[in-house]
């Protein structure tokens, strides 16, 4: 590390790309009016919180960070966004209401930024402490199989019951989206807008799976 | 303070932490569809994520401990990620929107 030149700024300037990275990301998730931009900042979040990661000296959290995260939940939410086609409202809402929130939502997430930022930065962090190991992979592993084994077997059980409901969910909707006519779908599909959707068409959306399955 | 010390800072990974927990309640307050409050969940998840892990990095004896407890808050998000996208897939199917301002079917 000390034969190149001005290495240590390099490493400096890489964490500092790292954080910008994650916080940019973060905003883009939250401030972008398309959904699809928002998975895109996420995933950015991601890869630069996997950045953080391997600064905490953890490259097993870094590779699962962008594995999972990147990998496996922004690919999902990007299939859901094409089945689902979510666009945030933005005509059909009054302009005030939506100011508001947006006040009410700054406040909220600048006062909770504040009362954290002031709990964390203006304390004394660098007393040392006495390692017992030195957190490497075969540690993670030596502690998930003795210590941990109970929550590992859960968090697996959790991850079936898990799959295993998504299905269950994503199929009852099925038999009865088959079997509905295509004119019907379409003519629900048009009539969506808030304002005209009258109180009785609901209910008969509602049942149309409950009635077609066999 | 130098530069070259940065990163075994422990109060910018706080700060980096505490922005993303921020911008997570941000967003899940302002956005009006469920995939966009979903999104904002996975970064309040993130933060909380990095806030264990910098205390794994400075303050805990067993450095493994904390790199276990991430991994355990990834799998649930993965699971609950599963869940909640295919409840919003149903909820699509039957109400053709996925606006939290439609989904007013309990509201009296």
């Amino acid at each position: 590390m000390t034969s190149i030149p001005a290495s240590s700024q390099i490493v400096a300037a890489i964490f500092l790309l790292c954080v910008a990275t994650t916080v940019a990301g973060a905003l883009i998730a939250a401030l972008t009016a398309r959904i699809i931009r928002s998975v895109c900042g996420l995933a950015i979040a991601c890869i630069g919180l996997a950045g953080l990661y391997y600064f905490l000296h953890s490259p097993f959290l870094t590779l699962m960070e962008i594995l999972i995260y990147v990998g496996a939940v922004c690919v999902t939410i990007v299939f859901a966004v094409m089945l689902a086609e979510p666009d945030e409202p933005t005509r059909d809402e009054q302009i005030g209401s939506k100011v508001l929130w947006g006040g009410v939502a700054l406040l909220v997430g600048a006062s909770i930024f504040w009362g954290l930022w002031s709990l964390g930065a203006h304390q004394d962090w660098t007393a040392p402490v006495t390692r017992v190991n030195d957190g490497s992979i075969s540690a993670i592993g030596k502690a998930l199989l003795t210590t941990y084994s109970m929550a590992f077997e859960l968090i697996s059980l959790a991850l079936l019951v898990a799959i295993i409901g998504a299905l269950a969910i994503a199929r009852t909707g099925r038999a009865g989206q088959a079997s509905l006519p295509r004119r019907e779908a379409t003519s629900a599909q048009e009539s969506q807008e808030p304002a005209t959707r009258g109180a009785g068409e609901t209910p008969a959306l509602l049942g149309e799976p409950l009635r077609t399955k066999p | 303070m130098t530069l070259s010390s940065l990163p075994e800072r422990p109060d910018l990974y706080f700060t980096a932490a505490a922005l993303l927990l921020a911008i997570g309640v941000f967003g899940l307050l302002r956005r009006r569809t469920l995939i966009g409050m979903l999104i904002s969940g996975e970064l309040i998840f993130s933060g909380a994520s990095l806030n264990l892990m910098t205390f794994n990095r400075f303050k805990a004896p067993d450095p493994a401990v904390g790199q276990i407890f991430v991994l355990f808050i990834m799998g649930l998000a993965a699971a609950e990620i599963a869940i909640a996208l295919s409840i919003i897939i149903a909820v699509y199917r039957n109400y053709r929107s996925v606006k939290t301002r439609e989904l007013s079917e309990l509201n009296g």
